[in-house]
């Protein structure tokens, strides 16, 4: 698997960005799309890796439209994806709480939320398109939290001044996802939709250097299974779980885009890692993930910290006037909800200076303000699952105890590459949601992931793929094709090549060490001296893997060592492309903070003079890539110093 | 009509069958019982109200092959049920942990029916039978008390009062929540009467053997 | 954290395929109360193949409780002895030092063993595909405030949404039974406007495929509601009845 395409050093990327004012690009756009007839499309079939918001909302419109719809998850339902587990909201410019939003406001705050490091046409069409997706869920039932009027309830989130965030108490998510699941439901039922669970796809087939096919492994009995069409569609989400600890579900992996990254697609801006500022914290070694408590949770929480280092009296024992609100004080206008990288960047801050929760590596963020205000009743409402969750998994009661939350890795921003048409570079292999670099920029703001994956799933991918179908001539294509053949046999050969090894360490050994490694050093803070050293460790690292790991079990089986090593596999590599990029990027923006680049106060200090670009990597060989740039222009919003005081 | 037998051997028409026949069974035991009280008020009391049945004996005969078929339809429907629930769980679970999370009583509906069907072939054997098919003429007064003079039949009958009870109590309650009477306000309230009219039911019929057995003329 | 470890006897259900004979094996483990029982599997699983074993086979995913996908029987009950939380959101310090723990895959007969503690429950997904959900297509719809539903309606209907399709319901059934979760989602869409044109059929479709898969009746003894991680009410399952009888006389329907 590491054949390289037609792409090359000389290769240009084009975004593809239509021309014309920002109000007008996707309408015109649109229009210039060429259309496949009704008639037309069910000659047409198309692959959908992943049934998360993207992933479901995709296969499901594509299908309505009447194509024919491939659809592959590696659950053993659609509902499962990680898209479920998003608590908070979803963000749309419907004004309805006539706050002054609009869809300009969404797209400036997103933009600048992303450090300016998004492309902004991108982003218009994100925000032009919020408002339909809200529309779209309401009418497939989804509950929404409603005021007594009977209209819909807006709270605010991270990063914005007005109330547009949309929400099912904090299950929005799973509300979200299982509207998509019944849609997807539906064109399964209708036949529409071929529904594959229990494969994870392993490889990307290519053939005259467009995506036609993938090649997956059958995770019920271990068998190798090839399946083609005119254009495949990877909704996979994102690559958190580099890190081993993360918000990301366990199974949550990077293979599909990886591989697919291998293949000839572009990985853009791999070092755009988003640091969730509430979430629990560490208890142990032995811990799996991590837990992410939403930050919706900040509209009436407080965090703070002792002023006095050293101070490990017990929380509700330290009064009022010995606190520090960090947050307030360093930013007064958005104070608890600024952006997610700078309330990180200052939860380590604090702890960096030993003021943690006893010395160490936690914050307090309390409701008991809010619930004096408010009462018990409205804030049990708003958050009780969330405190109830808290509760169970420390012991402690939060309405009576502030909690203790750290950062954790939650998101990545970066992804494939792709142009506006949601394309990467491979023709016929489009990329949706988290697993595409798009919309975000350099940091994500709250409530604005759903609000992608469903924006690329419902109403740009329809209208887009149609396009690139239409105007490509297919010749048919059997998975008797040699592609087909070569790639089974090289999946078989690396996973007799896993089992065989037969060494002393465990998958997860590995995989907590990468994962140790990659916090420490392209975590939340990096520097050139740690990204140096951690390329030499993660090279050391793999070479470890592919020498000493131990996969038991069988090839021919359910066997989820397996399946976890070939993932680790990927991370090993992956892993060092994302600390190559954040070494690339001479400078700190959003979620990327370079040590070395920030202002006297502490501030990320962006270059956008040498920076202001997309680093998109052309794979070569493991360990060897080739940057491209996409210059990023901005021609309708002011680039400016963030500041959120 | 083919859609409405599928209707009622579909898992909740089934369920629906035993609601209705149940509800119609727990009117049907009230009377039963207002009727069986007149015991307690003597020999006269007790034949005045059988012979009032008498003078109606077309109307009854009517009733009480209606009454059977609801009987039949009760049984033969509950055993099915049972019957498809036992093949829908071929494996139950090494660890039984059944006591926390249902009553004892919602459990037992098999166990509970299947002594209670016994106790009605005994019942019907030694006294319907008797007093409407024998010899025409028994005094039904005589037919009783002398059935409860006899201590195991006595206590068979209070035995199987008791577990008559333990299926009340589930199958009042139950009979409402299958037909979709369940609201917020309500239900606790249908609970609480299922729960009185089990125990009513039991002591009640439950109270005449161990009164003819012990109290009786003494 | 130095705290005193727990030594746990463990007896886990293992099953080398769907149409083997499976067995409980012993195991010992000495583990942290702050771990979750998840991760007490995963050391275990850890220490397995580093003595070249098979590791054990359950599935899990989000570890927060949303997802559905973890699910074992616990000392007899369904995600353990803890109310209203899935598999993932147990922790050890719910257990005593040196207690057994049985463990056990979901059984019904509609959800049949794969391997170890993992079970096919696509029986859930074949439900919903024939009628949970609201035929919408993309595009085309009204504002979303063009819909207003009062407060108390969409609340409810949430509380039926909560449902993660885990299974626990049909495990901690005597009978096997899904009633809990066909109830959740015909209820969620009886309460809603927008479920009001395909109200009768979905209720008729759904039942129906229920039936095909050899789910049992409901008996009413309430187990799934005591099991049920989010707590979804058997009042879902008096309305299921009522949707379901209403339909039965009302539809055109002569066919299901």
């Amino acid at each position: 698997m590491g054949n390289i395409n037609s792409t090359s050093k000389d290769f240009k990327l084009n975004s593809k960005v239509p021309e014309g004012p920002i109000e007008s690009k996707w309408t015109n756009h649109k229009f210039s799309l060429k259309l496949v007839n009704p008639a037309n499309k069910r000659r047409y079939d198309i692959i959908v890796v992943g049934t998360g918001l993207a992933g479901a909302s995709a296969a499901a419109t594509l299908a309505e439209l009447g194509y024919n719809v491939k659809s592959f998850s590696f659950h053993d339902s659609p509902r499962r994806a990680h898209s479920i587990a998003a608590q908070g909201g979803i963000n749309a410019s419907k004004n309805y709480p006539n706050d002054g939003d609009s869809t300009f406001r969404l797209f400036y705050d997103t933009v600048k939320g992303g450090d300016f490091r998004s492309r902004e046409a991108n982003v218009y069409r994100l925000a032009e398109v919020s408002g339909n997706i809200i529309d779209q869920c309401v009418a497939q039932g989804v509950p929404f939290a409603r005021e007594y009027g009977g209209l819909l309830d807006n709270r605010s989130f991270g990063g914005a001044q007005v109330s547009r965030t949309f929400y099912a108490r904090g299950q929005t998510g799973q509300q979200l996802l299982l509207g998509a699941y019944s849609a997807l439901s539906r064109q399964i039922h209708l036949g529409k939709v071929q529904m594959f669970n229990r494969r994870e796809m392993l490889d990307l087939i290519t053939i005259d250097g467009a995506a036609r096919g993938i090649v997956v492994r059958n995770l019920l009995t271990g068998a190798i299974e090839r399946y083609s069409g005119h254009a495949v569609i990877l909704a996979t989400g994102g690559y958190s779980n580099v890190f081993f600890l993360s918000t990301n579900a366990m199974n949550s992996n990077a293979t599909a885009v990886w591989r697919a990254h291998k293949r000839g697609a572009f990985f853009a801006n791999p070092c755009y890692t988003q640091i969730h500022p509430t979430c629990l914290p560490l208890h142990g070694d032995n811990q799996s993930k991590l837990t992410l408590m939403s930050e919706g949770i900040r509209n009436d929480g407080r965090v703070w910290v002792p002023k006095k280092k050293g101070d490990n009296r017990p929380p509700n024992q330290i009064p009022e006037d010995e606190r520090d609100y960090y947050l307030e004080r360093k930013y007064p206008s958005f104070g608890n909800l600024a952006p997610r990288d700078i309330s990180s960047r200052s939860a380590k801050e604090v702890c960096d200076e030993g003021r943690g929760v006893n010395g160490g590596e936690a914050v307090y963020l309390d409701c008991f303000d809010a619930i004096k205000r408010l009462g018990k009743k409205a804030i049990e409402e708003k958050y009780g699952n969330l405190f109830d969750m808290y509760q169970t998994i420390t012991g402690e009661n939060p309405y009576e105890v502030p909690m203790k939350i750290y950062p954790a890795p939650h998101y990545t921003m970066g992804g494939l590459w792709v142009d506006y048409n949601l394309m990467s570079t491979i023709p016929g292999l489009f990329v949706l949601g988290e697993a595409n670099f798009s919309d975000h920029g350099a940091n994500r703001l709250g409530a604005s992931a759903l609000m992608q994956g469903l924006a690329d799933g419902y109403f740009v991918i329809p209208y887009t793929i149609g396009d690139y179908l239409a105007s490509h001539k297919f010749t048919s294509i059997s998975t008797e094709h040699d592609e087909f053949k070569k790639s089974e046999e090289e999946i078989k050969e690396f996973v007799k090549k896993l089992l065989s090894i037969k060494g002393k360490s465990t998958v997860d050994e590995i995989h907590k060490k990468l994962g140790r490694l990659m916090w420490n050093k392209v975590g939340m803070a990096r520097n050139e001296k740690g990204l140096k050293e951690v390329i030499g460790e993660i090279k050391t690292l793999r070479e470890e893997f592919w020498k000493d790991v131990n996969v038991v079990g069988k090839a021919e089986d359910l066997n989820q060592t397996l399946e976890r090593a070939g993932r680790v596999a990927d991370y090993l590599e992956l892993g060092e492309l994302m600390a190559t990029d954040a070494l690339n990027r001479n400078e700190s923006c959003g979620g990327h903070f370079r040590e070395e680049y920030q202002t006297d106060e502490g501030e990320a200090k962006r270059d956008d003079e040498n920076y202001r670009y997309v680093a998109a990597w052309e794979f070569e060989n493991v360990g060897k890539w080739n940057l491209h740039k996409e210059q990023l222009e901005f021609e309708f919003l002011h680039l400016a110093q963030r500041s959120y005081k | 009509m083919g859609w409405f037998w599928k209707f009622t051997n579909s898992s909740i028409g089934k369920k629906l069958v035993m609601s209705i026949t149940g509800i119609l069974l727990i009117i049907f035991l009230i009377i039963h019982l207002a009727g069986n009280l007149t015991l307690y008020w003597g020999e006269k009391a007790f034949i005045t109200y059988a012979g009032t049945l008498e003078l109606l004996k077309p109307l009854i005969r009517i009733i009480e092959v209606l009454l059977a078929l609801v009987f039949i339809f009760h049984i033969i429907n509950g055993v099915r049920v049972w019957w498809g629930n036992k093949k829908s769980k071929p494996i139950d679970y090494k660890i039984n942990a059944k006591f926390k999370n249902s009553s004892i009583f919602s459990r037992t509906m098999i166990q509970s029916a299947s002594i209670i069907f016994i106790f009605l072939v005994i019942h019907l054997d030694t006294i319907w039978y008797p007093y409407n098919v024998g010899t025409g003429a028994e005094n039904l007064y005589g037919i009783v008390t002398s059935l409860f003079a006899i201590p195991l039949y006595s206590w068979f009958y209070i035995f199987a009062m008791v577990l008559l009870g333990f299926h009340l109590n589930h199958g009042f309650q139950s009979a409402f929540q299958t037909m979709g009477w369940n609201h917020k306000k309500y239900f606790p309230l249908i609970q609480k009467i299922g729960t009185i009219y089990a125990i009513l039911m039991a002591v009640g019929f439950a109270s005449l053997p161990i009164y003819f057995l012990y109290f009786h003329g003494r | 954290m130095d705290e005193k470890k727990l030594n746990i006897k463990l007896k886990i259900w293992r099953q080398s395929g769907p149409n083997t004979v499976g067995s409980f094996v012993d195991y010992n483990v000495s583990i942290s109360p702050d771990a979750s029982f998840l991760e007490m599997l995963d050391e275990l699983n850890n220490s397995l193949e580093k003595n070249n074993q098979d590791p054990i086979v359950f599935e899990s995913d989000c570890r927060e409780g949303i997802c559905g996908t973890c699910g074992m029987v616990i000392n007899g009950e369904p995600h353990g002895p803890l109310r209203k939380i899935a598999t993932c959101q147990l922790h050890m310090r719910n257990f005593k030092d040196g207690q057994t723990i049985w463990v056990e895959p979901f059984r019904a007969k509609a959800f049949p063993v794969i391997k170890d503690l993992a079970v096919d429950r696509s029986a859930f997904d074949k439900i919903i595909q024939v009628g949970g959900y609201i035929s919408v297509n993309t595009g085309g719809v009204p504002d979303a405030n063009s819909i207003p539903i009062s407060k108390e309606i969409a609340s409810e209907a949430f509380d039926s949404a909560a449902c993660i399709g885990c299974g626990a319901c049909v495990a901690a059934c005597k009978n096997g039974s899904a009633m809990l979760f066909v109830s959740a989602k015909v209820t969620q869409f009886a309460l809603l406007p927008q479920g009001q044109p395909e109200r009768q059929k979905r209720v008729e479709a759904m039942v129906a495929k229920m039936d095909e898969f050899g789910f049992g009746s409901c008996s009413n003894t309430y187990a799934c509601e005591a099991e049920c991680p989010k707590g979804i009410s058997v009042v879902n399952i008096a309305k299921l009845n009522h949707e379901y009888r209403l339909a039965k006389i009302k539809s055109k329907n002569v066919e299901v």
